[in-house]
């Protein structure tokens, strides 16, 4: 209709061709409606953004609102008279004399003392406050310092956790006393060492420095994270320079046939392989067939290297990719051979991005649990590992087995464990930025 | 008209197609003869036969997609980088065939260099890139001898006096033109025989471009100079000899200002005069 209008006014040329009278005016009456288009374009993008930013913001507001309590417990102070005869009977300070010795009783009698408990169920009641750390700990304060046998010290102890979450307001005093797990006892004598200012609420050192533990109040990372270490550097050092090599050879000395073809269809493929089969894959050649013992980092290391091998060749081909041609042509112009122009020029030129991308490859391989499964990682290892050949777990696992135990402590203990592995996650990003900046400033 | 010359004793095989002019010299030192280059099925270069003298400029003009940059870069094997690139017939350098199956790339790329397009300096200092070259090919015993090929290169390619006083700063701060310089001082401070040019000035200003061009005259006193160039101007300003380029063949060679005063071919001609292209 318009169309036939447009042609009978005098704007209209009868040629054919628009005047330009006419299209202005049709190119005004379509503008609203694009601009509007583009406004409801933009509007879906910030709405998406939005959503995302919530959930982020409520993962992190869980996470720390959890988290950082489990940062901190409560210790109690006690004297604690230490009894050269009773501590060291042997009185060569060896372990085994140590061990021997009444460590135990020590510290019961200082808690009997500062509580009051007296009876067989009082004691019985007041001896469930503290850790059962709290031996290990007074021996270690003896080895340190031998000076302090036959002296009565201060000392500070870990309460039990069960007494920690009383004392956080977990476990309500309005419950009925058959179905809390502490007795009314243990609240007085708990009330009795409040009212005495001895228990103080501190920086968990067990968390930072202790191994895993079936106790949450002793229950620590120290042991994840040496092993999340070694792991990651096994696969490091595998992963890396397989994955540059052979990003390099594929880019830069592969011939372009049938072959290589599949080859880098198969390793585009593997990228998107559930990392759990790497785990089964693992499980079934080095521990089935070469008969490697479960649980190593050695072979959580080479699990994981094959895991991020795909994410290194893919991202080492894109920045080898990214070097501009002229380069190659400078070089290969000189007379360079073609090993000299890629070790000289282009690998140089393109490490600031095999950097990056195996930096990210590593952060995968941090935050994963399920080959590590099934490589028996999962075990429950007290001992920190020495070395890549001694048992382990790693950080993540660690988070996982927490999150099964059913102790209230061990609630947050998880979340401050989630926290150090996305601490460790962001450096590790921020350091992939760094390298980045730092070396793209030469190009 | 097609007076082609065979000089006595040039065991050329079959006479160039098609070509006007004299495409043989006195003394050369690259003979090409019949030489086909092919990208997968198309063929860039058909038949083309040429000599190169010795310490003489030549340029080769023509319009765009016409052969003239690939075959300059079959004279250094620049070619063998694309994977479908195929090539027949002969090249020799001083009487040496190019493409025997013995023949290593990299002593005949130091033998013959080549500057490009666009200017490519490495991302390294000013005197890494000029020592670039003698380093990989060991041509310095010693520190004292690599400062002076990189001294000598720079003062031959002018650009001494610019850059003596910031030998450490990368070579990629420099201007368009004083790269491009850089880049003859790298390529001639291996010493090379040939100098291959592919339009060594077409990203340069008129006075960066002034600059290389009295350079390329300079440097025609030691070296065999083959340049690539778009600008007609430029051809007759700076080349002994000219070859016009069309389809892949070579339509006409000769003595520069007898191409451009009095061109024989009505190709040429037309090109010339601006006909078309």
């Amino acid at each position: 209709m318009t169309d036939r209008q447009d042609m009978t006014t005098p704007g209209a040329k009868s040629d054919g061709m628009m005047s330009p009278d006419v299209a202005a005016r049709r190119v005004a009456a379509s503008i609203g409606g694009r601009r509007q288009r583009e406004r409801r374009f933009k509007s879906y993008g910030l709405i998406a953004i939005g959503i995302a930013l919530a959930f982020l913001v409520i993962l992190f507001a869980s996470i720390f609102s959890k988290g950082i309590p489990g940062f901190f417990q409560h210790y109690v102070t006690l004297e604690v008279t230490l009894d050269r005869a009773k501590l060291d009977p042997a009185g060569d300070l060896s372990l085994q004399s140590l061990y021997d010795g009444d460590a135990r009783g020590a510290i019961r009698a200082a808690l009997y003392e500062a509580t009051g408990a007296s009876g067989r169920s009082g004691r019985k009641a007041a001896g469930k406050i503290i850790s059962q750390g709290a031996e290990q700990r007074l021996r270690k304060a003896v080895i340190d310092d031998p000076s302090i046998l036959g002296t009565t010290q201060s000392m500070v102890f870990a309460v039990d956790d069960d007494v920690d979450s009383f004392l956080r307001g977990f476990i309500s005093r309005d419950t009925p006393e058959a179905d809390r797990r502490i007795n009314d006892k243990m609240i007085g004598y708990i009330d009795q060492l409040v009212a005495d200012n001895r228990i103080e609420y501190a920086f968990s050192d067990y968390l930072i420095f202790g191994s895993a533990s079936r106790n949450a109040e002793m229950a620590g990372i120290f042991g994840a994270f040496v092993g999340s270490m070694l792991t990651l550097s096994v696969c490091l050092v595998l992963a890396f320079p397989l994955g540059v090599a052979t990003a390099v050879y594929l880019e830069e000395f592969a011939p372009k046939n049938r072959l290589t073809e599949i080859i880098e269809i198969n390793i585009n493929n593997l990228a998107a392989v559930p990392s759990v089969v790497f785990g089964i894959l693992g499980l079934a050649i080095f521990i089935g067939i070469f008969g490697m013992p479960r649980s190593i980092p050695l072979i959580g290391g080479v699990v994981l290297a094959l895991m991020t091998l795909p994410t290194i060749i893919i991202s080492s081909r894109a920045a080898i990719r990214a070097v501009p041609p002229s380069i190659r042509d400078a070089a290969l112009g000189v007379g360079a051979s073609r090993m000299q122009t890629m070790l000289h020029h282009v690998v140089p030129l393109a490490m600031p991005g095999m950097l990056t991308g195996t930096i990210i490859g590593m952060a995968q391989a941090l935050g994963e649990t399920a080959p590590l499964l099934m490589i028996g990682m999962v075990a429950f290892i007290v001992d920190v590992p020495g070395s890549v050949t001694d048992p382990g777990t790693v950080l993540p696992v660690q988070i996982f087995m927490w999150a099964d135990f059913a102790e209230r402590m061990f609630v947050q203990k998880t979340s401050a464990a989630i926290i150090v592995l996305l601490a460790f996650l962001i450096s590790m990003n921020a350091a992939a930025i760094f390298i980045r900046k730092k070396l793209e400033r030469r190009w | 008209m097609n007076e082609v010359a065979t000089p006595a004793g040039l065991e050329s095989g079959a006479l160039p197609m098609d070509t006007v002019g004299n495409v043989y010299v006195e003394s050369p030192r690259i003979t090409a003869r019949n030489v086909d280059v092919y990208y997968g099925d198309k063929k860039a270069i058909d038949g083309v036969t040429l000599d190169i003298a010795e310490k003489q400029v030549i340029s080769f003009i023509g319009p765009s997609g016409c052969g003239k940059s690939t075959f300059l870069r079959a004279l250094n094997r620049m070619n063998d980088t694309i994977d479908i690139c195929r090539m027949e017939g002969e090249i020799k350098l001083d009487g040496e065939d190019i493409y025997a199956p013995h023949i290593d790339v990299v002593p005949l790329r130091a033998r013959v260099g080549m500057v490009f397009q666009k200017p490519n300096p490495f991302p390294k200092s000013i005197y890494d890139n000029v020592a670039y070259g003698p380093r990989i090919h060991g041509l310095a015993t010693n520190r004292a001898e690599l400062d002076d090929i990189v001294t000598q290169s720079l003062e031959r390619a002018g650009l001494w006096d610019e850059v003596k006083d910031r030998l450490t700063q990368p070579g990629t701060g420099l201007s368009g033109g004083q790269q491009q310089r850089l880049c003859i001082a790298r390529t001639i401070a291996v010493s090379p025989e040939v100098i291959l040019m592919d339009e060594p000035c077409s990203a340069l200003d008129p006075i960066a471009t002034a600059k290389i061009e009295e350079l390329i005259h300079e440097l025609s006193n030691q070296f065999t100079i083959v340049i690539v160039t778009h600008s007609m101007q430029q051809a007759a300003r700076v080349s002994n000899r000219t070859a016009y380029f069309h389809l892949g063949k070579l339509v006409e060679v000769g003595e520069t200002g007898e191409i451009f005063s009095n061109p024989s071919h009505e190709m040429t001609r037309n090109y010339i005069t601006g006909r078309f292209g």
